[in-house]
């Protein structure tokens, strides 16, 4: 399948390894940003919006994205998309909640199931 | 289509050992409404409270707010495909409660949910600081998974509202108002000289707590449609969307949306309302690409001069907003956007994620960055624990005199981008 998931939420990467290539890092929100940037800028076409969901990027921890496998030129739209979510991201700043166990396992949830909606409708392209 | 909205004013709610509607009050039996809502095996308890206009009381975290209204002439039910049969609604006549409002509460996520105050500075930016609320909060079963949880209170409310418009079967309205829409010919016929104007909706659709139905269905999973805005008065259209309080669509959003008010207050006047178009805001690029296309289509095929786009939320739908905005001016059709804005605290940063230069009109329903302070309240209905974790709150903003400081994020409805909102743009 033409996808690999870029994600710091483990629940995504428990769901999905078996079925997924799934790249699990221990980083923040803004670095995977900025992992997928890297990835556009190499020629991988972003596939899943960067700023799903109402929850803003000063408030949850967890972000999972979706980028092509397969390689070719510069897609202008995602770099476009991808940078517009960095400086989204740096607008709103550092974190400011107090995150206790079970509000993270909370916000995993939320990625895991924003993830999954793109992934059913990913298969079909 | 034809359809007759019945008010029934309501200026207070008692809570009573019978549930009725007399004089203008509605007075409500809460082993009525707990009876009614722990059907569901998911829910553990249910607890009934109200809130009134002016009244010293906090409702936080708010899921939903929903009108009580009751179908008496015509095909269907209230909430097609959900709590009646999926007839096609929005002709006849449908009885409105209006003043009254049914709010959800409780937890399903640590994080997020709303803030009703209905008194004090706060109540100026919520239009359900007005309404007479009859507060459900839901507690489920243990262990419940996090969707079935959203379901459960989702659909509590909406049958609460059912129950308690069903109340007002046999009532005589107070006043009434008959709006009609034409099929497409019929109406460039009748308004030969008025320009052919459509309404864009777009409706939240992103997953768990960010989801919208359309007599039923998950709008994530359907394609750009048209709907005759009158069904939404029946409610056609309905809010699963729990999230950024500021700027969601609650129900009673949907059924009195102001877009659609408006357009009707000029149809046959100024322009000819000629169609509503319903599209989505997915999580997967190519969805939003296949969406948009799809809204491009509808209004070139359509004939429209021009369409209203409205969004619902922040981030990801700017990309649909500002997709649906191009492609529908490429096609030679004129587009005003609805929006919000998060322009920080100070209101000098980028207000969108996304943007383009066919953006040019713009409506704006206020900044949901803007800080508040709130002051305590004696009574609140919910839980204020989770006011720091709340879009809009942080860590301590709880001050020493109990006041809380808060981004408008936080209230329900204060920022709504269908333009709602009394107060928020200056």
């Amino acid at each position: 399948m033409n996808v690999r998931i870029i994600t710091n939420n483990r629940m995504v990467a428990d769901r999905f390894k078996d079925s997924y290539t799934v790249e699990l890092y221990d980083i923040s929100y803004r670095d995977i940003l900025i992992k997928a940037r890297d990835c556009i800028h190499e020629g991988y076409r972003l596939l899943s919006h960067p700023l799903s969901g109402s929850v803003k990027p000063n408030e949850t921890p967890y972000k999972s994205l979706l980028i092509s496998k397969e390689k070719k030129s510069l897609d202008l739209d995602s770099l476009r998309i991808i940078e517009g979510a960095i400086a989204t991201c740096d607008k709103f700043g550092q974190n400011r909640f107090r995150l206790t166990e079970s509000i993270c396992e909370d916000f995993m949830i939320i990625d895991l199931s924003l993830i999954s909606g793109a992934l059913s409708e990913s298969t079909k392209v | 289509m034809k359809l007759t909205l019945g008010y029934v004013n309501i200026h207070d709610i008692q809570l009573s050992n019978e549930s009725k509607v007399a004089n203008g009050v509605l007075y409500v039996n809460p082993d009525d409404i707990t009876k009614l809502v722990l059907e569901d095996e998911h829910l553990k308890s249910a607890s009934v409270d109200v809130a009134r206009p002016g009244e010293s009381v906090r409702i936080t975290p708010v899921k939903d707010v929903i009108e009580p209204r009751v179908k008496v002439e015509g095909k269907g039910g209230i909430f097609p495909g959900v709590i009646n049969k999926v007839d096609t609604v929005g002709s006849g006549k449908t009885l409105v409660l209006k003043g009254a409002a049914v709010v959800t509460t409780g937890r399903i996520v640590g994080f997020q949910e709303g803030i009703i105050d209905m008194t004090g500075v706060g109540a100026q930016y919520t239009p359900f600081s007005k309404t007479n609320n009859l507060v459900l909060t839901c507690e489920p079963v243990d262990g419940l998974q996090k969707h079935q949880h959203e379901e459960a209170v989702r659909l509590a409310g909406l049958k609460t509202a059912a129950f308690i418009g069903e109340l007002a079967r046999n009532v005589s309205p107070d006043s009434e108002e008959t709006f009609e829409t034409f099929g497409l010919f019929e109406g460039a016929e009748k308004m030969p000289n008025l320009p052919k104007v459509g309404y864009v909706q777009m409706l939240q659709s992103q997953g768990l707590m960010h989801d919208t139905y359309v007599y039923g269905v998950d709008a994530k999973k359907t394609l750009s449609t048209i709907i005759d805005p009158l069904e939404t008065m029946d409610g056609a259209i309905i809010s699963g969307n729990c999230v950024s309080a500021c700027d969601k669509n609650t129900t009673y959003h949907h059924l009195n949306n102001p877009v659609i008010a408006d357009l009707l207050a000029q149809h046959g006047k100024t322009l000819n309302f000629a169609a509503m178009i319903i599209t989505n805001e997915n999580v997967y690029l190519a969805d939003k690409e296949r969406s948009s296309n799809w809204s491009q289509k509808l209004a070139k095929f359509l004939g429209l001069d021009g369409v209203i786009i409205s969004q619902e939320g922040f981030g990801n739908p700017d990309t649909d907003l500002i997709m649906n905005c191009r492609k529908i001016e490429e096609a030679g059709v004129k587009t005003v956007i609805v929006t919000d804005e998060y322009a920080g605290q100070d209101g000098s940063s980028q207000s969108l994620a996304d943007a383009h230069e066919l953006a040019n009109a713009v409506v704006t329903g206020g900044n949901a960055n803007q800080v508040i302070t709130l002051p305590k309240l004696d009574k609140v209905i919910g839980h204020l624990e989770f006011v720091d974790r709340i879009a809009g709150g942080w860590d301590k903003n709880t001050n020493e005199d109990g006041s809380i400081t808060i981004e408008l994020q936080a209230i329900t409805g204060a920022t709504n981008e269908l333009g709602f909102n009394k107060l928020s743009a200056r």
